[in-house]
């Protein structure tokens, strides 16, 4: 089981939270002309890496906040974490 | 019976202490401290089962974990546990255990004919033989395997034991209390830190208990004993024994499975059967020690061939003899510490060791007492069905290829050394890069991923002094980069004697003309030529060998059979053992209890059950219940000998007549605040929120990015920024984390709180053309006319002094509001309702009936919004925006969900107006089609239908738009149903919905 640095409250299992996905998907915009390809990128194409990937996790049993996790997902290190609105070093 | 082979004194037992227990149906004694197995050898009780393939007699091998063959069915306390080891079951008054693997009897076993047909069951036996024909399989191959194989029998029956979880965190951890364990732990507790010590066996002190040497003034044993009582004493350190740790996971968390009961003759009250820990450590002291190699010989099975070290731990630990002509077979010198032991108790033993002319303090001491020593020797074969009755020796060139000549000498046991094995299984599972090392003939931990460290045998290193002083020293180290405290210890002085280099020597040749079976794996019968013959079938990897001979597989684990079998796969392809590389150490490292693992989420605790604040009114009312989820929800309120059907349809009735109320607690309800909050709901629902006036309700759909229905709902405008959102009760907790998700991460700008409020209210839907005067009656003082609280209003109200909010919103189709306080006084607003209800003819309505006003509406719920379907799939495409943009907006251009037969809700009713359809059906063109019928769509919700008594449903079918007045057939293949059915609106009751209005 993981062990997680919420940025909010500290080490917590990883039991505590729930996995959100690739954190460096951004929406598009709203209101914005968007093409099919971008739009099926946005929704559906993920790598499947191999190695440090940035994802999102919400620590659901905890103080509910969307954080950003730096993590192998190889070797499950966990690098860094960092609040929603964390620029990523 | 006698103990005919426990010697007077001596040994860790309780003399004082009889225990009487039964193996087999027969009686015997044994004392309190022993294990099964101890207390069945000491009644010379040599034969405990058959093996798995050839049904082979099986004696005792080891006198730990490491056993593989003493594997017993147990009876305790009315309850039967398969898979136990008899070496490491505690023996308690009244124990019963019997052999497993045999049938009829562990001394007469049909199975063992396989023995004789052995030339048949070489390796992937079962691969090649029982793969064809294939029709054989289900007759007749596999109720054989069946009746063939298996260790014991699992209960059928419920486990009253209790099992616990528990979690607890450390700076170190410790593995094992052997010397390096006890070090590590005195050395890190004295420094301050957080300790806990695991022990698997009920004694502690590892090999501290067994071996001749002296630590400062004391025996190994008393000094581990004054070790563990002043740790016991410490108020930062958790010692435990019966506690094996049995898997390293990620981030340094470990999990133990503690014996609370298992050596008692019943659980003690309020004592669950086992505890599991999950512990998270700062560092791990892995001191897991080693487990003594067999040397391969022929019918080195036999009943009565065991490891030396066990044979001493028997004589040492519980005072049992396994022989009283013991034959002592080694490559190093441990052999000679158990020959010795022998002597001192008055028993000869013979020595054969493999080595030309070795040399050390022990073997001295061996010559001196004076041990029959045959040096450059070995055991052939043991000779003996059931028990060994003699061995057949020869001496070996120096090279040990060429056998002298064969001779045969009389024993009743054999006890073999072939050096000694390091348990590395926690260290690689924590994924650390083994390695191999040459002077031992055996991995250890090499490079750490996780703070690990792995010290003594364990790391293999066998001197104890050397031991004593890296344990004492990592110890401290550890503990002193976590508490910052540094405490000096000073390291005893170590008296023991030292030893010789071992002999790489671990298989003895086949003597010319015999073909003696040499089994490298005791529990699976993996033998010699079975690894032979996958490497001349073209197995390479070490990996793929492993399963197709079953090498290792077996519940042990192949702790005592990995490393010979390596040698041989090497020895064979002429690689050294670390190209061959080891198969994976994979948790957990010994059998644990399923009823461990689940822990106490067994029944109704696998989940919790929610409540409403009504739930007792629903109760004392007859209501019968259902899982909505985790919620429990009155189905319908039984009257008499009422059923379901009857039930229900006399609630839904009694709603489309007079006035109904439903408990609609568990609504997901999440309170929407601040000047942005409109703005939100803009973006999330697929309709226009920017207008909706404070006081108003509206209906909305939420789609996930993909252009999925994720929800549904009614949010009303409380006040200027504040809004009062509900979703189904399935999505409750989605819908909260998919606006936390956009508020968070995509529109943080947004100034918008969220917070559930699901427990918060406590909700009464009222149901009804009667439903008017009942409000009026509720709320005198508020004005709840059609003028005062149109469709879709939203009041505040005062419920008999009870602050209470009153929406004016529909799901049955009637009109209805729906009134909300807060949950303390939920049952306080039910009884009212009832209580002033009563001259209207109200009746509680349960789940079903809820179900079956929305159906025949038209009104989809959960299972249309199942995670596959749009809006327009479900008639909402109204409430889509054309000129907004929202969540999912765009996936709604994808051309599979713009085409022209795009699937669509419709409405079903079965042309006899009589059968109701069963949900999950499918809807085809010709019930005579050959398979697979063209599904043309499925049937997602059935009722019977009270507006027209007839039996109606629900949907979601291709091209529905322009299917209705189609005739086709519902087929419920699991029912064996085939139902001619005709396709209407979707808006059965109601169509132009003037009720709601009115
Ligand atoms: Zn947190």
């Amino acid at each position: 089981m993981l062990y997680i640095n919420c940025p909010h409250c500290g080490m917590r299992s990883q039991n505590e939270f729930s996995y959100g996905g690739d954190a460096s998907v951004k929406r598009p915009e709203l209101n914005k002309e968007v093409s099919d390809q971008e739009w099926d990128n946005f929704v559906y194409n993920r790598k499947s890496l191999r190695g440090k990937h940035l994802e999102l996790w919400q620590h659901i049993s905890g103080c509910r906040q969307w954080i950003k996790v730096e993590r192998d997902t190889a070797t499950h290190e966990i690098f860094k974490t960092f609040k929603a609105d964390e620029e990523v070093a | 019976m006698t103990q005919a082979f426990r010697i007077e004194n001596g040994g860790l037992i309780n003399r004082d202490k009889k225990l009487s227990f039964k193996f087999n149906g027969k009686t015997y004694l044994g004392y309190e401290g022993d294990t099964l197995a101890s207390a069945l050898l000491a009644n010379g009780v040599h034969l405990v089962g058959r093996s798995f393939k050839y049904h082979r007699p099986r004696g005792f091998f080891g006198a730990g974990v490491d056993e593989p063959y003493a594997v017993v069915q147990l009876f305790r306390n009315g309850e039967t546990e398969p898979n136990i080891k008899a070496t490491e079951q505690e023996l308690f008054e009244g124990l019963e255990a019997k052999s497993v693997n045999c049938w009829p009897s562990v001394n007469f076993d049909i199975g063992a004919i396989n023995n004789f047909l052995k030339i048949f069951l070489p390796a992937g036996f079962y691969y090649k033989t029982f793969m064809w024909p294939k029709s054989f399989w289900y007759r007749i191959y596999e109720p054989f395997i069946r009746k063939a194989a298996g260790l014991g029998v699992a209960s059928t029956k419920h486990d009253k034991e209790r099992y616990e979880h528990k979690y607890e965190y450390c700076d170190l951890l410790i593995a094992g209390s052997g010397p390096s364990g006890l070090a590590g732990a005195y050395a890190a507790a004295k420094n301050g830190a957080k300790v806990i010590l695991a022990e698997d066996k009920p004694r502690f002190g590892g090999s501290l208990l067994t071996s001749d040497v002296n630590i400062g003034n004391q025996s190994g044993k008393d000094w581990a004993e004054g070790i563990i009582a002043e740790l016991k004493t410490m108020p930062n350190v958790v010692v435990k024994n019966r506690s094996q740790i049995f898997g390293y996971y990620d981030h340094n968390m470990l999990v133990m499975s503690e014996k609370v009961s298992d050596h008692l003759p019943s659980t003690k009250k309020y004592h669950p059967n086992k505890r599991l820990w999950y512990i998270r450590a700062k560092e791990v002291l892995i001191s897991s020690g080693s487990i003594e190699r067999p040397i391969v010989f022929g019918n080195n099975d036999t009943p009565g061939v065991m490891l030396s070290s066990a044979a001493k731990e028997y004589l040492k630990v519980y005072g049992v003899l396994v022989g009283r002509k013991p034959l002592v077979f080694t490559n190093n010198d441990s052999g000679y510490e158990t020959a010795i032991e022998f002597k001192k108790h008055g028993v000869d033993p013979v020595v054969l060791d493999s080595r030309k002319n070795p040399e050390s303090e022990i073997i001295d001491e061996a010559k001196n007492l004076g041990i029959n020593i045959k040096n450059s020797h070995v055991v052939v074969a043991a000779q003996g069905y059931k028990k060994v009755k003699s061995a057949d020796i020869a001496s070996i060139s120096e090279d040990k290829k060429q056998l002298g000549k064969i001779e045969n000498i009389q024993c009743d046991s054999i006890c073999v050394s072939g050096f000694w094995t390091p348990t590395i299984h926690l260290a690689s599972q924590s994924g650390n890069k083994t390695k191999f090392k040459e002077e031992i003939d055996a991995f250890v931990p090499g490079q750490s991923k996780q703070n690990e460290i792995t010290l003594g045998a364990a790391n293999g290193i066998f001197s104890l002094d050397e031991t004593l002083k890296t344990s004492f020293k990592a110890g401290s180290e550890l503990s002193k980069k976590i508490t910052e405290k540094d405490n000096e210890i000073s390291i005893p002085n170590v008296v023991e004697k030292k030893s010789s280099q071992h002999d790489k020597f671990w298989c003895v040749p086949l003597p010319e003309g015999k073909n003696y079976k040499r089994f490298l794996d005791f529990q699976n019968d993996v033998a010699v030529s079975d690894v032979e013959i996958a490497l001349r079938e073209g197995y390479r990897s070490i990996e793929h060998v492993k399963r197709y001979t079953t090498l290792g597989m077996a519940t042990d684990q192949g702790k005592t059979s990995n490393l010979n079998g390596l040698q041989l796969v090497s020895e064979i392809e002429n690689k050294v053992v670390p190209a061959v590389g080891h198969t994976t150490f994979r948790p957990p490292y010994t059998p644990v209890s399923i009823g461990a693992i689940v822990g106490r989420e067994v029944g109704k605790h696998s989940k919790p059950t929610r409540k409403s604040p009504m739930h007792s009114w629903h109760e004392k009312n007859n209501a019968v219940f259902v899982d909505a989820g985790v919620w429990l929800r009155p189905r319908y309120y039984q009257r008499g000998n009422e059923n379901l059907f009857e039930g229900s349809k006399r609630e839904a009735k009694n709603v489309r007549t007079n006035v109904g109320v439903c408990d609609v607690t568990t609504l997901g309800k999440i309170d929407i605040k601040g000047p942005d909050a409109a703005e939100l709901l803009n973006r999330v629902y697929t309709n226009a929120w920017l207008k909706l006036p404070v006081g108003k309700a509206r209906y909305g759909v939420m789609l996930r990015e993909d252009g999925i229905v994720m929800d549904d709902g009614t949010t009303t405008r409380i006040s200027e920024n504040h809004y009062h959102m509900t979703t189904t009760t399935a999505q409750a907790a989605n819908v909260l984390s998919h606006l936390e998700y956009y508020l968070q991460l995509v529109w943080p700008e947004l100034n918008v709180n969220v917070v559930s409020t699901t427990e918060q209210w406590a909700g009464a839907a009222i149901a009804g053309p009667k439903s008017r005067y009942l409000l009026q009656k509720l709320f005198p003082n508020s004005d709840v006319s059609n003028e005062g609280l149109p469709f879709m209003g939203y009041m505040e109200g005062d419920l008999f002094g009870v602050k209470a909010r009153i929406f004016r919103i529909s799901f049955s189709g009637e009109l209805a509001y729906e009134v909300n306080v807060e949950s303390d006084y939920g049952n306080f607003m039910w009884q009212k309702i009832m209580e002033v209800g009563e001259e209207f003819n109200i009746q509680p309505y349960g789940t079903e009936a809820l179900s079956t006003l929305r159906i025949e509406m038209g009104h989809v719920a959960g299972s249309e919004l199942d995670g596959r379907t749009i809006p327009f799939d479900n008639a909402l495409e109204g409430l889509v925006s054309k000129k907004k943009d929202f969540i999912g907006k765009r996936s709604l251009q994808r051309s599979a969900f713009t085409s022209e037969d795009r699937q669509r809700i419709v409405g079903v009713v079965p042309l006899d107006k009589q059968t109701s359809i069963p949900e999950g059906s499918h809807l085809v063109k010709d019930d005579k089609a050959p398979l697979p019928n063209p599904k043309l769509g499925h049937i997602s919700a059935s009722c019977w239908s009270v507006e027209y008594d007839n039996p109606f449903s629900l949907a979601i079918l291709k091209d529905g738009k322009n299917m209705i007045g189609q005739k086709l057939f519902a087929m419920s293949p699991l029912k064996n149903k085939v139902i001619p059915v005709e396709i209407v609106s979707s808006h059965y009751v109601d169509p132009k919905g003037e009720r709601v209005r009115s």
